[in-house]
């Protein structure tokens, strides 16, 4: 029997997963009512109070999703809020990257703009954008754009900087004129740095939608999060933590695999030379 | 003779203070393969490159069969030193790249890339991506990237000296079959004199940098077609070895002291 559950790289999933039952276990026990004397607070209920109860957690989830269903409404405009803030801020921050790159006037002009953008603590834009666009998604969309063009941008911008100048000359000597070049040599590297990026960008639209919904909105799973918050309901607040968190590791995977299908000409590390 | 397949007119270059090459007039005709041999960094590169219109020369002018050269040369191919393949397009990709730029049909440019894949003996290799070849095969692409267009001049840059001396004379051995085959003009920069004698009809020797000018020339008679491993035994190759190296061993002595000079 223990041959086959010895820690190892075959079974690494399986420890992955001890780990966390562990974790869940370790919770229940110091925050149900009753089943370990108090030795932190005065009160039997208040460490529930304080860090909520997995099973109260795990019971809330199970009405979200599958008793009452109605959390799909929220994670619904909470994804379609991601992708938006993701897909346009990629956009945006490609072509931008793109264009100052091949124009060294307009980066020099540009460069302290962008440098004072980058350093601004953009999440205080989220009321402005409430202004400017209301309550619903976009609003939501536009604080994710703000904090996805940058990733993207910088690094397509270093990207394009970074082409081989042997690569190029030796494009420009095998015929491309320059769009074949912008087509062909300088957006397929600048590709690379942008997937590069990419975990950290899905990550940062996520973080706008998500604060977004919790500085003022009507649905969304932030919104549920400020809602429960509001009435001390910490295992609902934890219950959205945990949904909000399984979502944000299924994106990650997602872009991992368009990634490795789409890059496939990089070389994997630790891959040999196949021959 | 007629009209030179490439011809450099006193060209110099500067780089900022440094003087790279100056005054330095060169001619290849058609079918002739050229070789310029020189020190380590006495602008041999710097030369190709004014060949081949990356770089514009600072005095003087470059022709290119009797045409004053403007802007790129489009009638050269150039094998660079380093890696130049693009990494995220296949072997085949690569060699059909240049076809596509200049506005071949797909199934046109695939059917030529594939044939010129097979002729440089990679025909299997053809959906490997550039990391997945070993660095003899990526040069074989880049030849077979250069050769598919059939450009009238070929401009190669120490092309094979990043390879092992095995793969070396295999592609050396290559590059003189495929030139006896289309005789073209092939201008061949190194800094390897066995390599230069071996392939060429003509030697000419760059003096140490800087202002590196054109301190001999020699006609390579050595019967063709050749095997650059069998043919440096033939005595007349060690003839020419030797006159050729007591010119070139002061301007690498030279070269030497003056980057001795420089690091102190």
């Amino acid at each position: 029997m223990w041959r086959f559950l010895k820690p190892g790289r075959r079974t690494l999933r399986l420890w992955q997963l001890v780990v966390l039952v562990i974790l869940f276990v370790a919770w229940h026990v110091l925050t149900a009512p009753g089943l370990l004397p108090n030795f932190l607070f005065s009160d039997d209920h208040q460490a529930a109070f304080f860090f909520g109860e997995p099973l109260k957690i795990f019971d809330r989830i199970d009405h979200w999703f599958f008793i009452d269903g109605d959390i799909y409404r929220h994670l619904g405009v909470t994804l379609l809020e991601t992708v938006l803030a993701f897909g346009i801020g990629t956009a945006l921050g490609l072509g931008t990257g793109l264009w100052l790159a091949l124009s060294p006037f307009a980066a020099a002009l540009l460069d302290p703009y962008i440098k004072a953008m980058n350093a601004m603590p953009r999440v205080i834009l989220a009321p402005i954008f409430a202004v400017w666009f209301g309550l619903g998604v976009a609003s939501k969309v536009a604080l994710g754009v703000t904090l996805v063009f940058f990733v993207v941008f910088f690094n397509v911008y270093q990207g394009v900087k970074e082409v081989s100048p042997v690569i190029l000359a030796n494009a420009r000597m095998l015929g491309a004129s320059p769009r074949q070049l912008l087509r062909h040599v300088y957006l397929p590297s600048a590709t690379s740095w942008v997937f590069s990026s990419l975990h950290t960008s899905v990550g940062l639209a996520f973080v706008g939608a998500v604060v977004g919904e919790y500085l003022g909105s009507s649905q969304g799973v932030g919104y549920l999060i400020l809602q429960a918050e509001g009435s001390f309901d910490i295992d609902t607040v934890m219950a959205g933590i945990l949904v909000l968190t399984v979502c944000a590791l299924a994106l990650d995977a997602l872009v991992g695999r368009v990634e490795s299908s789409l890059m496939k000409w990089q070389p994997q590390s630790g891959e040999s030379e196949r021959l | 003779m007629s009209v030179p397949a490439l011809a450099l007119d006193g060209v110099s270059a500067r780089f900022g203070a440094f003087t790279a090459v100056r005054d330095v007039s060169l001619t290849v005709a058609a079918a002739e393969f050229v070789s310029v041999v020189g020190p380590t960094g006495c602008g041999k590169s710097t030369l190709l490159n004014m060949a081949a219109g990356l770089l514009a020369p600072g005095a003087g002018g470059v022709r290119v069969f009797g045409e004053p050269l403007a802007g790129l040369n489009r009638r050269a191919g150039y094998l660079f030193q380093a890696e130049s393949l693009m990494p995220w397009r296949t072997a085949l990709g690569n060699v059909m790249a240049g076809l596509s730029f200049r506005g071949a049909s797909d199934a046109e440019a695939r059917a030529l890339a594939t044939d010129w894949l097979r002729r440089v003996g990679l025909a299997a290799f053809g959906d490997r991506y550039p990391h997945q070849l070993s660095g003899g095969m990526r040069k074989r692409v880049s030849l077979a990237q250069v050769l598919v267009l059939d450009p009238d001049i070929i401009l190669m840059d120490e092309p094979f000296s990043a390879l092992d001396v095995q793969t070396r004379q295999l592609m050396e051995n290559e590059v003189l079959q495929l030139w006896g085959a289309k005789k073209k003009a092939v201008l061949f920069i190194t800094h390897d004199l066995d390599e230069a004698i071996a392939l060429s009809d003509r030697v000419v020797i760059l003096s140490a940098g800087p202002g590196s000018r054109v301190v001999g020339e020699f006609r390579i008679d050595l019967e063709r077609p050749r095997d650059v491993a069998e043919v440096r035994t033939d005595p007349r190759f060690v003839e020419l070895h030797k006159a050729i190296w007591d010119v070139l061993r002061d301007q690498v002595l030279a070269g030497y002291q003056q980057q001795l000079a420089r690091a102190s």
